[in-house]
């Protein structure tokens, strides 16, 4: 089972040279501490800062620079600021390359749930439905199993859906997983010592596999 | 040139009454018009309808206004982190209309740019597209959604002018900019006020003609939400 970092680390994987990207709040956030060695990738936040840096020593804190998930931050040299409308222009209009962000829910649709649970908890959902309804390639970084140990990845989602049908990849603590257009959880790999067998009991959607599924390499 | 210059926060905000329709700049606690918040509360006027990304934090903010029971009905994208808010959302104390973050930005443009409606791709298929058109384009699908306009903006500007010029720091501008076009009455906060003709004309973010009243705030807090510090 891998822990957040871990997940953090596989999904940094998926980074390629160039690439505009959107991290949610959460173990998305985690990505950038993981971004491979000769990749070069610029970080939006869509309160409207593009070229996100790390966090600020502490004498470097400003009040007037945080992420989306409101945490202090800095800008790397050949950073751009830009408002509210300026940053989901961006998003919707096709510009980010890859968005990665968390999830309660996902279909074998691709059907992503992650803002609200009727009568008990409403975050909001904030930029989500419109970087899930506007982008290309969606990463999902999320648990694989609740508490109780039920599934999250689901033939339907049960909670109030932030977009439809456009999840392509989710990275768990179990496994790396891709939708496939005709619907289902395509095994890809499998996080050291698990077995398909558990990541089968622990999937509710379908799941589909084809002969030995490699191990996950970080 | 026409001074748009009042005294302070309280004489910024005269002719705000109870029921008024209000934008306030921005995103979490980053931005806010904190000394006209103020002022706000010193007033007491009630069943404000507030359009704001955030609601503050429960003892910060707007969060402030919905402790007093000062807001009617919120039109926001995120209230995580403001359990107050929560509890008067679930309980249906208070109104509230959760919109896509883009979606609020843009309706916001749009009221301020005489764009009555516009169709966006973020909602569809979840609860936000009930009630709304849906119209495909080149094969997708696509919701309707409405301009936002309001009777007072209240937005915080870094730098501004008595011509009402506004700059803005860092990401403190978000939704600031589309706010001061979208109202009868924008009021602007800055922390330093110069005389028109002393900022830089090409680096203006909001055009004085939007702005109808300005004035030099003062005792900034700018609070933190989630100081993340690296150590080296």
């Amino acid at each position: 089972m891998l822990d957040k970092h871990q997940i953090a680390k596989r999904i940094a994987r998926e980074l390629k040279d160039g690439m505009y990207v959107n991290l949610g709040i959460g173990i998305p956030t985690l990505v950038a501490n993981y971004i491979p060695e000769g990749i070069e990738v610029v970080l939006q936040s869509e309160n409207g800062l593009l070229g996100i840096g790390p966090f600020p020593t502490e004498g470097a804190v400003d009040a007037d620079l945080i992420n989306a998930g409101k945490q202090t931050v800095t800008m790397l040299p050949g950073a751009s600021l830009f408002s509210s409308a300026d940053s989901f222009a961006m998003i919707r209009g096709g510009h980010i390359d890859l968005t990665i962000l968390g999830a309660m829910e996902v279909s074998e649709e691709g059907d992503i749930a992650n803002w609200k649970i009727p009568d008990k908890m409403v975050k909001g959902m904030g930029g989500a439905m419109d970087l899930v309804a506007s982008a290309e390639n969606i990463i999902v970084a999320m648990q694989h199993v609740n508490k109780e140990g039920k599934s999250k990845l689901l033939k339907r989602c049960t909670l109030p859906v932030t977009g439809v049908r456009c999840v392509k990849k989710i990275v768990t603590e179990m496994a790396v997983l891709e939708i496939i257009p005709e619907g289902g959880f395509k095994l890809l790999e499998k996080a050291p010592g698990v077995t398909v067998e558990e990541i089968r009991r622990s999937t509710e959607g379908k799941l589909i596999f084809e002969g030995e599924v490699p191990e996950m390499q970080f | 040139m026409i001074n748009k210059v009042v005294a302070s926060a309280d004489a910024a905000i005269a002719g705000i009454e109870d029921g008024a329709v209000l934008m306030l700049g921005g995103f979490g606690l980053c931005g806010i018009p904190e000394n006209c918040i103020a002022a706000l509360l010193r007033k007491g006027v009630k069943n404000l309808t507030c359009i704001s990304n955030n609601a503050g934090v429960d003892d910060y903010g707007i969060g402030l206004m919905l402790q007093k029971g000062q807001v009617k009905k919120m039109i926001a994208s995120y209230v995580g982190e403001n359990k107050e808010f929560e509890r008067q959302l679930l309980s249906g104390e208070l109104e509230v209309e959760l919109l896509p973050q883009g979606t609020l930005a843009e309706r916001i443009r749009a009221g301020g740019a005489g764009i009555p409606a516009f169709f966006t791709p973020a909602g569809v298929g979840t609860e936000v597209a009930e009630g709304k058109e849906v119209r495909a384009f080149h094969g997708k699908e696509y919701l309707m959604e409405s301009w936002l306009k309001a009777d007072y903006a209240i937005v915080k500007a870094w730098k501004g002018d008595t011509a009402g010029n506004l700059i803005f720091r860092g990401t403190a501008r978000n939704f600031s900019p589309m706010m001061a076009t979208a109202a009868k009455i924008t009021i602007a906060e800055v922390e330093e006020l110069v005389p028109a003709g002393t900022l830089d004309p090409n680096e203006i973010h909001t055009p004085g003609i939007y702005v109808k009243r300005i004035f030099q705030g003062s005792g900034y807090e700018k609070r933190i939400e989630q100081r993340t510090i690296s150590k080296n």
